[in-house]
């Protein structure tokens, strides 16, 4: 329902700037099912999505909202970049697994800025991630514009081509449709035990309810946020990697088209439940790979979907808002609270 | 000074709004809605009075919006305050290549310098205080006026005392909803000015994305400033220094890559935020959403 | 429900916790909305709708916890709402604080004008909230249970205050669960049970003890019935223990105590003297500034929550909601907060949910926790089975020592009993107890010895049987 809600503000602003939306969104549509190959690209970009989206949702179940998965994300590729251009003669699996490792590692170490600074000194995790993102896209512009990762030999500044060893293999010949799919399918069943199979999940979960009951209980909140974010930015640099050896194989200044963002609106979505962000991020890699299309047919900016995904947040943050339009007896539960209890912006 | 222009607009917006008791993340958003609608305006109209007019309205619709979904509709404030941020990104984004990008021959221009006859004569302070371009007057204005509203007047203790405890205010008939609504439509109307200042004092035209974090970099100075206009203030000039040290030091050609000095202000930020957290004491129910029984 | 209040009367509205006391004034006062029925204020229907129109007519309330701003003064607390207004709307400060001087000394109410309230005492606090409902013209006094934060002594003072204002011609509605307050103060008594009027009597009229049986419905043992302590070795020492509290104020100064296996150490005073600050050390949960906590002999003063809790401290907290449970969990969930990494619970890192789900159904059994299943969130329960819950996990992991800390407020007395026996009980199996409670009468019944703390300190250690109300009240003042 709030996706049909999304698509008929979007369609306003659409139609308010001169555009047909109906042809828009017959684009759209087309581009991300009917043409030849649209489908194996939908999934293709439903795989950042859902390694993303888990992350976030993660950092959700915390009560900790994680604005910074962009910027994990483009650590991440960073460092699954340089693992897979810098060593050579490893055997693919060896070299995949080390490559992603080190992605995982990159996100991890990039989330755990804010989580220290949350955790030591009570600094909103809102404020520093946002700040750590633009912190991240400079440092990568810099490393790879005119810094040591620059290919010497290229006259596009980007960094050199990933070892053929380093790639994910291709699932579909013909198609960009890569094996971290089936990666990310499989991190789905692992986060869901986590979460609610662990103690570690346990603890996530109780702090996110109540900090101060989790505290008086014994539980340290402020390792319990530190790890939590750690594992949220694991999963953005996994993503990163993976979106470097499935894809594009090298790694441009300007490498991701957003996922990070759109991934809060997938967490949001799927309520953090992490069986349902399969779902949601197949939606959202379908609006981004038939977006590109519907942009390069009628001219209007892909950024339209950032209005569908505001509008989608908007409905499933405001229960009650459903309950004036659709006049529904009683209003959800809401998708998410983030807990104000210490550090206000 | 120019710099801290927009920071100090927006900043005094976040105070404005966290005294009531709304967290304000959406002020980036604010920003980056009001510099392109005032562009348009002033493009349409070819005049750059009404374009600011139109940026501030539009900082105040924003804020509305802002208002209804964090007071009466109890979304979270943060949740609602990233949502506008998005929104703010996409409707931008779409309007822009709709049709701006066509039309973008000659920009409306920049609004006029002006000086103060007589007092801009002073001695270093002259200059410094009495010569700018109108949004930068305005904004030394709004400190003044802001502080004098908010510790001096009726309007400002109501305001203070919902921002601390609201069921204590409602309970001496004060209308929480009402005040917390004024709040946040001011602190938009702030905003919008500030937004209108990097497409009509700046540079004379939009850009996607222009204002950068600054809405941020606002909220952080506000903390740093203990949610008092003057120390917000303040706090802007010191990140509007780091901001315009890297710029000079990019021209006198110092061997440092320019992406590191862009960096500067985002990871000042950062260590104010964590430096100054648990120095600084938030107004108590910053944040907190108001139910009535 | 019909109630009718005169003038100049001290009108007492007596009931158990959750009565439906406070509601039934805060629906005159205007902050919720009857379902139906009328209010008929001077002999006029009244239609009050928001605290603005309980003010115009002449109702003032003064709220249990108090309505006020701490970082404003207290001139700034009186006049919010109704304000004196200089040229361009500002507030006029001296005016307001002349006025308010004025009142103070009609009143005989003496308060600073200047002072800002985070600094005042919580008496002084109380002042403040009277003086704001006279300042708007209150005819019609609220209070609703005044002397929860008050020593007897200060308590007395109160009531003063009270009956010369009903001398005036105002009417005061008090509202207590206290009956021994409703004897002294009262001209009138109404009586109320789960939302209804079961009586309306005087003070000439009733015994404590009828009323006692209004209120609760059945006969109640104002008693906790038990057998002497017989206390064993010391489980928890603590030695010139200092505590500060958050704004890095002492608040614990200096204490000395011991708790022994098989007894219990009653902790009386008014509330605010250092027994937060006090309690949240004992459970690890406040890093003390100096001093020693000795368990079992074990220092531990420089250890964490997780640490007291493996060396068997248990811990009912004060505040049941922000820090006893986790609403959203399931009471399984809950009743394993603080073991569910310990075998049986988990095994590594995985939970072993079904030894969680048995032993959550043996706790439901033997608290008695009125409940569908193990599974139902905490949150949906009443509050005196949240608090079984509470009780449940705490006893259940068989602690040496119990940190109890209000552990019956906002109960029904059903519940308070079950508590009360639990506790009892197992002190008779060897567990040392620390209660903390600002009801003197709970300490008084289930305590084998009193210590009295005044500003951080035990003014006073008194063997139970020694513990005389009068005495207690004079040292909770800080006054022997």
């Amino acid at each position: 329902m709030s996706v049909v809600a999304g698509f008929v503000v979007a369609g306003l602003a659409v139609a308010l700037s001169g555009s047909d939306p109906w042809q828009s969104f017959y684009a759209l549509f087309q581009g991300a099912f009917i043409n030849p190959r649209a489908l194996p690209e939908t999934l293709v970009a439903t795989t950042p999505y859902i390694f993303l989206g888990l992350g976030v949702g993660l950092g959700f179940r915390a009560g900790l909202f994680n604005i910074g998965a962009e910027g994990q994300f483009y650590i991440g590729a960073l460092f699954g970049v340089f693992i897979g251009y810098s060593l050579h003669e490893l055997p693919t699996i060896v070299h995949v697994l080390l490559a992603l490792l080190a992605g995982i590692l990159g996100g991890f170490l990039w989330a755990a800025v804010p989580g220290i600074l949350k955790a030591r000194f009570g600094a909103h995790e809102v404020i520093t991630t946002i700040m750590l993102n633009y912190v991240a896209f400079a440092l990568v512009n810099f490393l790879i514009n005119n810094g040591p990762m620059v290919d010497k030999s290229s006259s596009a500044p980007r960094t050199p081509y990933i070892d053929p060893a380093a790639q994910l293999p291709i699932l579909a010949s013909g198609t960009r449709l890569h094996a971290g799919l089936l990666l990310a399918l499989l991190a789905i069943p692992i986060v869901w035990f986590l979460l609610d199979r662990t103690t570690i999940g346990f603890r996530i979960r109780t702090v996110g309810f109540s900090p101060t009951a989790a505290r008086a209980a014994g539980i340290s909140v402020a390792w319990t946020l530190l790890a939590t974010m750690g594992l949220s930015g694991g999963l953005a640099g996994i993503a990163g990697a993976d979106e470097v050896l499935g894809v594009s194989h090298y790694m441009p200044p300007s490498f991701s088209t957003g996922y990070g963002f759109d991934a809060i609106a997938v967490a949001l979505l799927a309520r953090s439940n992490p069986w349902a962000i399969l779902p949601a991020a197949f939606l959202f890699g379908a609006l981004s790979s038939g977006s590109r299309f519907m942009q390069f047919q009628t001219q209007v900016s892909a950024d339209v979907i950032s209005v569908v995904q505001a509008t989608v947040i908007m409905f499933i943050a405001a229960p009650v808002l459903f309950q004036w339009i659709f006049r529904l007896r009683r209003a959800p539960a809401p998708a998410i609270k983030i807990a104000s209890e210490e550090g206000v912006l | 000074m120019n710099e801290a222009t927009p920071l100090t607009l927006a900043a005094l917006g976040g105070v404005v709004s966290e005294r009531s008791g709304v967290v304000n993340i959406a002020l980036e958003g604010m920003m980056l809605m009001s510099a392109f609608t005032g562009y348009v305006v002033a493009f349409q109209t070819h005049n750059l009075w009404l374009g600011v007019l139109a940026g501030v309205l539009t900082g105040v619709l924003i804020a509305t919006l802002h208002a209804a979904l964090s007071i009466s509709l109890m979304v979270d404030q943060i949740v609602s305050g990233f949502v506008i941020n998005i929104l703010a990104l996409g409707i931008t984004g779409v309007f822009f290549k709709g049709f701006l990008q066509e039309a973008s021959v000659a920009g409306p221009g920049v609004l006029p310098t002006w000086e103060i006859p007589l007092l801009s004569k002073i001695p270093v302070i002259g200059p410094i205080l009495f010569i700018h371009q109108p949004i930068t007057f305005a904004m030394l204005l709004a400190i003044v006026l802001i502080q004098f509203l908010l510790f001096y007047t009726v309007w400002g203790l109501r305001t203070r005392a919902v921002g601390e405890h609201p069921l204590a205010a409602d309970t001496v008939g004060i209308n929480v909803y009402l005040v917390r609504y004024v709040a946040v439509i001011l602190s938009g109307g702030l905003a919008g000015l500030g937004g209108a200042y990097f497409s009509l004092q700046q540079i004379g035209q939009f850009l996607p994305n222009m204002t950068g974090g600054r809405g941020f970099i606002a909220l952080a100075a506000m903390i740093f400033g203990k949610w008092k206009p003057l120390g917000a203030f303040y706090a802007c000039l010191l990140f509007a220094g780091a901001e315009a040290l890297s710029g000079r030091i990019q021209i006198t050609g110092v061997h440092i890559p320019f992406q590191f000095l862009g960096m500067l202000p985002y990871l000042l930020t950062i260590i104010v935020v964590a430096g100054a957290m648990g120095r600084a004491v938030a107004p108590a129910a910053d944040g907190k959403p108001y139910r009535k029984a | 429900m019909d109630l009718v209040i005169e003038w100049g009367q001290v009108h007492a509205l007596l009931g158990e916790n959750g009565a439906g006391k406070t509601t039934l004034m805060n629906v005159v006062y205007g902050l919720v909305r009857a379902d139906g029925g009328e209010i008929v204020f001077d002999g006029n229907p009244a239609a009050i709708h928001g605290p603005t129109d309980a003010i115009r007519l002449g109702i003032g309330m003064v709220h249990q916890h108090f309505m006020l701003i701490p970082p404003l003064t207290v001139a700034e607390n009186i006049i919010l709402g109704h304000e004196t207004v200089g040229p361009l709307s500002t507030v006029d400060v001296a005016k307001a604080r002349q006025q308010v001087s004025a009142l103070a000394n009609r009143y005989r109410l003496e308060v600073d004008p200047a002072a800002r309230v985070a600094n005042l005492s919580v008496g002084m606090q109380q002042r403040v909230e009277i003086l704001k409902t006279l300042y708007r013209g209150a005819r019609l006094l609220i209070m609703d249970e005044p002397t929860a934060v008050l020593t007897p002594q200060e308590a007395q003072g109160l009531f003063e205050i009270l009956r010369s204002l009903a001398k005036e011609g105002k009417a005061i509605i008090f509202i207590t669960h206290k009956l021994g307050e409703v004897i002294d103060i009262s001209d009138r008594i109404t009586v109320m049970r789960h939302g209804k009027v079961v009586a309306t009597t005087t003070p000439r009229e009733s015994s404590p003890a009828d009323l006692a049986r209004l209120m609760v419905g059945r006969p109640v043992m104002l008693q906790v019935d038990k057998r002497p302590a017989r206390p064993g070795k010391p489980v928890m020492e603590l030695q010139q223990l200092v505590v500060e509290d958050d704004r890095r104020h002492t608040a614990v100064n200096g204490i000395e105590l011991e708790v022994r296996s098989g007894e219990i150490v009653g902790i009386a005073g008014v509330e605010g003297n250092g027994q937060n600050e006090l309690v949240e050390a004992l459970v690890g949960l406040r890093q003390p500034r100096s001093g020693t906590i000795l368990l079992n002999g074990r220092d531990v003063t420089r250890t964490s929550a997780r640490t007291f809790i493996s060396l068997g401290v248990g811990h009912i907290p004060a505040d049941r909601h922000r820090m006893g449970i986790v609403m959203e969990l399931s009471i399984a969930d809950n009743l394993v907060l603080a073991t569910y990494d310990r075998r049986p619970f988990a095994s590594g890192i995985v939970r072993q949910l079904s030894a969680v789900w048995s032993y959550a159904k043996k706790l439901i059994k033997s608290f008695d926790i009125r409940a569908g299943s193990p599974g139902q969130p905490v949150g949906s329960l009443s509050g005196g089975n949240q608090q079984k819950v509470v009780a449940a996990r705490e006893l259940g992991r068989n602690p040496k020592v119990l940190i109890a800390s209000q552990p019956t407020r906002g109960l029904d007395v059903g519940s308070i009993e079950f508590i009360h026996k639990q506790i009892v009980t197992q002190r008779d199996a060897g567990l040392g107890v620390l209660l903390v409670s600002s009801e003197l009468d709970e300490v008084l019944s289930l305590a084998d010895r009193v210590a009295v703390m005044y500003r951080g300190q035990i003014v006073g250690v008194l063997e139970g049987k020694d513990a005389e109300r009068e005495r207690i009240g004079l040292m909770m003042a800080g006054a022997a």
